[in-house]
């Protein structure tokens, strides 16, 4: 299917200290986000969160357990309202937007647990992921007029197409519920992709994998990247990803960020290892 | 056979539906002559009941949500139908053709009927939803038992709760409150009966394997990841909901033009709940299994005359055999062997 080409979008300054890629330094982010924060009830869950995304970078949300980064993808996705705060996507301010038009306007997700639509063939799930592509109304669907096969036709062959990013063309008529657990994270990213995102958000995407599978996965969201020009935010908690892939690195610990950079500038600050392995005994030993 | 084998399986199982309701209809013509007439007179109501059943399968199986007021919906179409009839009896002299109309007529004001309480009702999940819809099943009884409508050279006249239609001496009170409508001419024949059982099934069949049925669907299985793919969740809802109102708005209309007096009472709680369980008994989202169901389950009653007093209490019973049987892991094991067997007799 021809992928509608994206329009270029005014210039949006960037307020936040973000190292952005060298190559998207001459666009303006895909994504801002300026202040965000949300409190349920009285626990701020997350707080003053300033963060920035290039149109190409790969990037990484990491922490330990509870620091609030699905939360984050929550905001983003306007699954919650946030209750400080703005995030701009591609220029446009989403806090009058839903769920559904936050995903219109450009960014899909995969879930931490995953949410297929398990009674469905795995086609299906992809062809759920072109809905807002495929062009035909309800009446043209119920009477078969000629739309209706010309555009399920196209949705048929994109779906495959898509499918055969994860080499999984031959599931297509499989139920998705029936997968295994690692072709059920394959295709929950397959249908995400075919939203045709311009950021695509990845909650654990290598939980439950094995090395192998890891670095194939690797391999996978770099070559998404490369394929389709868009940028990639993900939260992992497995660092051989993280630092493998990632080009930038927002740490976040109760809510706050504790440190943004590179995977070598992560990888050594102090204040991320206390926070993954705590204060050693003053003085230590 | 091959070509029929190599449609994938949805297509398949669909054609074979239609299938078997055209067999069942050419069976039952060619036996007319040596029906009994109690048989007879229950076609047209078992017609009715499939539809109801096939809309009420769009909303709890498709949709996946448990609507209790699905009656109130065929009682709106069946009292919009036939007060559509009535007045439209000089202007349309052709009685299949005046059928026809106010059938549509029926399903659109079931339509309206369904989006107007679809929309508050759909934003509520499970248990709350069942409850709402049988709330909303009641007043559309009550309003209907309350309500006055005549027609006379003047036009349309309505009142509610007490008779202030003020006719002219030639004018028809159609509607006349708790008496319901009274001298209805009987224009609903099986063969009009087997048109909208066929019109039904190819307009879901066709609904739900298009965008919109997939869509539907998604919302079924996962809300949350539905919206994340940009699916408006209300709206898909709302589609379900309303064409499974129109569906049975027009089944509303066949059924009422069946008999010569209709009263509201008779779309009560009881009706939603016996469509229910026409549903339930023949499988959620099995469209197959709900024309069977509602068939067996409307010929039952009459089987089991001679049974008298006891009647619903054997009914009940047989209920319950039927349901602990379709759920029994050797019952269905067997069936599952059956199956198998035959498909590998078929590879062979």
């Amino acid at each position: 299917m021809s992928r509608p080409e994206r329009k270029p979008v005014r210039l949006v300054p960037v307020p936040s200290t973000n190292k952005i890629p060298e190559r998207d330094i001459g666009q303006s982010p895909i994504l801002e986000c300026r202040h965000l924060g949300i409190d349920f009830g009285g626990l701020t869950a997350v707080n003053d969160l300033n963060m920035a995304i290039g149109r190409t970078e790969i990037a990484g949300l990491i922490g330990p357990n509870g620091a609030g980064k699905t939360t984050v993808f929550n905001l983003l996705t306007k699954v919650y309202q946030p209750t400080r705060g703005s995030i701009l996507l591609d220029g446009h301010e989403t806090s009058k937007m839903t769920t559904a038009q936050v995903n219109r306007t450009g960014i899909a997700r995969t879930f931490q647990n995953i949410r297929l639509f398990d009674n469905l063939s795995v086609e299906d799930n992809v062809k759920l992921g072109l809905h807002n592509h495929i062009r035909y109304g309800m009446f043209e669907g119920i009477f078969r007029l000629p739309r209706f096969w010309s555009q399920e036709k196209l949705a048929h062959e994109s779906a495959l197409e898509l499918l055969h990013i994860f080499g999984m063309e031959d599931m297509a008529n499989v139920k998705a519920g029936s997968l295994p657990y690692g072709a059920q994270r394959r295709l929950e990213i397959v249908r995400a992709l075919a939203t045709n995102p311009s950021l695509l958000l990845l909650d654990e995407p290598a939980a439950g994998m094995n090395p192998s599978e890891t670095s194939e996965l690797m391999d996978n969201i770099v070559k998404i990247r490369n394929t389709f020009h868009i940028a990639i935010l993900l939260i992992e908690h497995d660092m051989n990803l993280v630092m493998g892939i990632c080009e930038g690195i927002c740490v976040l610990n109760f809510g706050q960020v504790i440190a943004k950079g590179t995977p070598d500038e992560i990888k050594s600050n102090p204040v991320v290892i206390e926070a993954y392995l705590g204060k050693g005994k003053k003085g230590g030993k | 056979m091959n070509a029929i084998k190599n449609l994938n399986k949805t297509t398949r199982n669909n054609f074979l539906t239609y299938g078997a309701v055209v067999l069942a209809y050419a069976v039952v013509q060619l036996l007319m002559g040596s029906l009994s007439s109690s048989l007879k007179g229950m076609l047209v109501p078992i017609c009715a009941y499939v539809v109801m059943a096939l809309s009420l399968n769009l909303t709890v199986g498709v949709l996946g949500e448990l609507s209790l007021g699905h009656a109130g919906f065929m009682s709106v179409g069946a009292f919009s139908g036939v007060t559509a009839a009535m007045a439209l009896q000089e202007l349309i002299p052709f009685a299949p053709l005046r059928l026809t109309v106010s059938m549509l007529i029926g399903a659109v004001f079931a339509g309206i009927a369904g989006f107007l309480i679809g929309i508050p009702v759909l934003r509520l999940n499970g248990d709350y939803l069942a409850i709402v819809t049988l709330a909303f099943g009641e007043i559309i009884k009550s309003i209907i038992n309350n309500l006055y409508l005549g027609l006379d050279g003047k036009g349309l006249h309505f009142s509610l709760l007490t008779d202030r239609t003020a006719l002219d001496e030639d004018g028809l009170l159609i509607i006349g409150g708790p008496m319901g409508i009274g001298g209805i001419q009987r224009l609903s024949t099986f063969t009009a009966g087997f048109v909208l059982v066929m019109l039904s099934l190819f307009i879901i069949f066709n609904l739900v394997n298009s965008r919109t049925g997939r869509a539907i669907m998604a919302v079924r299985d996962n809300s949350i990841a539905a919206e994340s793919i940009g699916i408006n969740i209300t709206k898909y809802k709302l589609i379900a909901f309303v064409t499974s109102a129109a569906l049975a708005g027009a089944a509303g209309t066949l059924f009422a033009m069946n008999y010569t007096t209709i009263v509201a009472n008779k779309f009560d709680f009881n009706a939603s709940i016996l469509i229910l369980v026409f549903v339930v008994l023949g499988g959620l989202g099995n469209m197959f299994g709900s024309i069977v169901a509602a068939a067996a389950l409307t010929i039952l009653p009459e089987a089991l005359r001679e049974f008298d007093d006891y009647r619903m209490l054997v009914y009940a019973i047989v209920l319950i055999l039927v349901m602990l049987a379709t759920n029994n892991p050797a019952i269905q094991g067997f069936f599952a062997r059956l199956r198998g067997a035959r498909k590998g007799a078929a590879e062979q």
